[in-house]
């Protein structure tokens, strides 16, 4: 945070601004499916294009409003770029894409980096020249965090990283990772024996290979690291704190109030985009949406959209919380990621003959969109904690059920 | 499109209410009381019923000039919410509604009459229903001038406890035109009233035949009844919804305290994931339904209830049913042997969650009529 709190009027007037720009500036319709997440850059041209539109709206000052001015921010109050983000979601604009140079190695930095990391990296997040990913699954340990085995062994004024990762957002554009990495396979507590590294990707030793997803894209590599050197000032949080590290970067994601440079790192998909798009669609002769089956199912699809934003509003209301005071903010992921599964599914049901066409057809619904976006989502479903994992959490957490 | 309404505000007032529902329906409505009335011929405890009255309970839909608080019908929700988690059951729900209609459409002749009595606690009933289908809007029971007023003929049906209501608010046709009309019990011969078997033994219903009973024609409210019925639709789904999702939360927490303590092949059952995910879909039930429950009791008040409340009150219903009809299923089935008998408390809910989503409106009949609100715009 930086100063006092600016007043509503100060705040409406930016918004007008940032409204003002965006609406000339936005990009038009490139003319192929963008990616609705970070997750899923899957061309050159579509990086090519995400890259030059974070810049553009980086060099207009509104990405990373509140980052410090010495280091390519303005130096503002957060509230800024909240105004900033909200008005992206408004007008509903491309991704920011580098969201992990902006949502957590970033913001990281800025927190507990020395004066050489932050002159060093922040900027080129901001401008996304820089591109940033993040290395923390392993073939074997996807849901175990805490057991990740790639080693990284301290060699005079290098560490030498031995090891592989996987599910590396854009590990085939990154130029940095922050990378989790075990110093020492003798600690005690398997969390203690933990660094956090961040590490070039372009060191010899390093080496990716791009992951082709059900989608057909790519997005993802595996990456490997043989006797990869990297110098010993990569290191951040001391060696043997990477586990604290890494936490502490998960709490950087709730925005910019948190500390993250902002931007949109996803595009919101409701349901009622779906309504538009399959309104025009027929079935046994009359419109789909006079179907009294279909009605109903997309009637379960509201509510369960619409009950999404009702707990978030709720979280804020203590008295309403008491009974299970962790349920809604535990559930939040696999309502909401489960959620969007069953929606984007339903959506290649609705559309008849044409849900069986794919991106790529010209016939296709919005462009194959929701073919795409239903196979994208089991990134959500599975990456972070998969849904089994998040309901075996929940259920031991909040109802107090014996460990599985 | 009525999605985008987020509303939701709980008070320090609703707040103070909910933690005194919580002391008093814990205290008063402990499982072997809710046990014991079960087989009681009025279902309820009627001193119980009066410490209701002198909480003020009874006129929270009422205004301060006819006894009560003026707190507004959305502050009956915590405390039925309470009430349904406690299986506290009582004609609270359908005595709440009565005067919530007569405070907003009787006019101050009836009011005066009726609602000071209710607010101390004089049981009112809703005489709305007279086949199985809760969306016919059509009556069949008639209201026709005779000498000493007006001359009723046809029968309700699932009248909440009308052999101990004092008065019933009856939908009638009367000149062509949809009515609502104050019968006293008096009026109505004993003979009248047949008590029929309530799946959900915590309540009491009845047919009620209102063939020859006369009332004087000053008992009937004011102008066309379609939009008072509309609304008593509404609020009658969102109490009962409230209700549902507090049963569910207790159903939850019974099967839970289950899985916890019985143990099978050396392990507690609950660590078994086929047993514990379904337990975490029955708490995402039930939290979607209390959040539509307040939302909704956010949008009601004093106004007729627009777009956005009568979504709001469709989806709490919809919601709710399906919560408590999963939460009693799986209670039963997650007790193993236990839960097939009368003995284990699943039961309790399992019947409750029959009854609870039939009463004004099922799931289905919610979700048809917030298609139209929600699909064809």
């Amino acid at each position: 945070m930086n100063g006092t709190d600016p007043s509503p009027s100060e705040l409406a007037e930016f918004r007008a601004e940032v409204a003002a720009w965006l609406e000339q500036h936005k990009p038009a319709d490139p003319g192929f499916l963008l990616p609705q997440t970070f997750m899923e850059v899957g061309s050159d041209q579509q990086l090519e294009f995400l890259r030059e539109w974070q810049h553009k709206l980086w060099s207009a000052g509104y990405l990373g409003v509140h980052w410090p001015s010495e280091y390519g921010g303005r130096g503002m109050h957060a509230a800024f770029q909240h105004e900033v983000d909200r008005e992206l979601r408004r007008q509903r604009t491309p991704i920011t894409f580098n969201v992990i140079g902006l949502g957590w190695a970033g913001p990281l930095i800025l927190d507990i980096g020395t004066d050489q990391q932050k002159a060093l990296y922040i900027k080129g997040i901001l401008s996304a020249e820089d591109i940033w990913c993040q290395g923390f699954s392993e073939p074997d340990h996807g849901s175990d965090l805490g057991n990740a085995q790639t080693r990284a062994v301290r060699d005079g004024d290098d560490y030498v990283i031995n090891g592989s990762k996987i599910w590396t957002t854009m590990g085939n554009y990154a130029r940095y990772m922050i990378l989790l990495a075990r110093t020492d396979p003798s600690a005690e507590r398997k969390y203690d024996g933990l660094s956090f590294f961040l590490s070039p990707m372009e060191a010899r030793g390093i080496e990716t290979r791009p992951i082709q997803k059900i989608t057909g894209e790519y997005g993802f590599t595996e990456t490997f690291f043989t006797d990869a050197r990297i110098p010993a000032s990569c290191l951040i949080g001391g060696e043997g704190n990477g586990w604290r590290v890494a936490m502490q970067t998960l709490q950087y994601e709730r925005g910019a109030a948190a500390g993250a440079a902002g931007g949109l790192p996803q595009v919101r998909i409701s349901v009622s985009d779906l309504i538009d798009d399959i309104r025009h669609l027929r079935r046994d002769g009359q419109p789909l949406l006079e179907d009294p089956v279909v009605r109903d199912r997309l009637v379960e699809l509201i509510m369960e959209e619409k009950a999404l934003g009702l707990a978030d509003r709720r979280t804020g209301l203590p008295g309403l919380n008491t009974d299970y005071p962790l349920s809604l903010p535990l559930s939040f992921k696999l309502r909401a990621s489960e959620y969007q599964r069953r929606m984007r599914q339903y959506g290649l049901e609705l559309q008849g003959g044409l849900g069986s066409l794919y991106v790529g057809d010209e016939q296709a619904v919005a462009g194959g969109f929701w073919q795409r976006a239903y196979f994208n989502n089991f990134a959500t479903t599975i990456g972070g904690g998969t849904s089994q994992i998040q309901a075996n959490i929940i259920g031991e957490q909040v109802l107090g059920l014996p460990k599985s | 499109m009525p999605m985008n309404n987020m509303q939701m505000v709980f008070g320090d007032e609703q707040g103070m209410l909910l933690d005194s529902a919580r002391a008093f329906c814990r205290d008063r409505s402990t499982m072997p009381a809710v046990r014991a009335l079960l087989p009681s011929a009025q279902g309820f405890d009627p001193q119980v019923w009066q410490q209701m009255a002198a909480l003020g309970w009874l006129g929270v839909a009422v205004a301060e000039d006819f006894g009560g608080s003026g707190l507004g019908i959305s502050s009956a929700v915590p405390l039925v919410e309470c009430m349904g988690k406690h299986l506290l059951t009582t004609p609270f729900i359908d005595t709440t509604l009565v005067a919530r209609v007569l405070q907003q459409a009787a006019g101050s002749d009836l009011s005066q009459r009726y609602l000071p009595d209710i607010v101390g606690g004089q049981i009112a009933s809703l005489a709305l229903l007279e086949s199985e289908d809760w969306g016919d809007p059509a009556i069949g029971v008639t209201a026709t001038p005779a000498k000493s007023g007006l001359q009723l003929s046809g029968a309700k049906t699932q009248v909440a406890y009308a052999e101990v209501a004092e008065l019933f608010l009856v939908s009638v046709m009367y000149q062509g035109v949809a009515r609502l009309l104050v019968v006293p019990t008096a009026a109505v011969p004993s003979a009248a009233v047949s008590r029929q078997t309530c799946i959900d033994e915590t309540r009491r219903c009845a047919r009620v035949d209102f063939s020859g009973v006369s009332v004087g024609m000053e008992n009937l409210l004011p102008g066309d009844a379609d939009s008072t019925l509309r609304e008593v639709m509404l609020l009658g789904a969102l109490l009962y919804a409230a209700e549902a999702a507090g049963s569910a939360a207790a159903c939850m927490d019974l099967t839970a305290e289950y899985l916890k303590t019985r143990h099978q092949f050396g392990r507690p059952i609950g660590s078994y994931q086929a047993l514990k995910h379904p337990m975490v879909e029955v708490l995402v039930a039930m939290e979607n339904a209390r959040s539509f429950v307040y939302h909704a009791a956010s949008l009601v008040n004093e106004a007729t209830p627009d777009r956005d409340a009568e979504s709001a009150c469709r989806m709490a219903k919809a919601q709710a049913s399906e919560a408590l009809k999963f939460a009693g299923d799986r209670a039963v089935q997650f007790h193993g042997g236990m839960g097939f008998t009368y003995e284990c408390d699943a039961q309790l809910y399992i019947r409750r969650a029959q009854w609870s989503q039939q009463v004004f409106g099922d799931a289905y009949h919610h979700r048809k009529r917030l298609a139209s609100l929600l699909l064809d715009s």
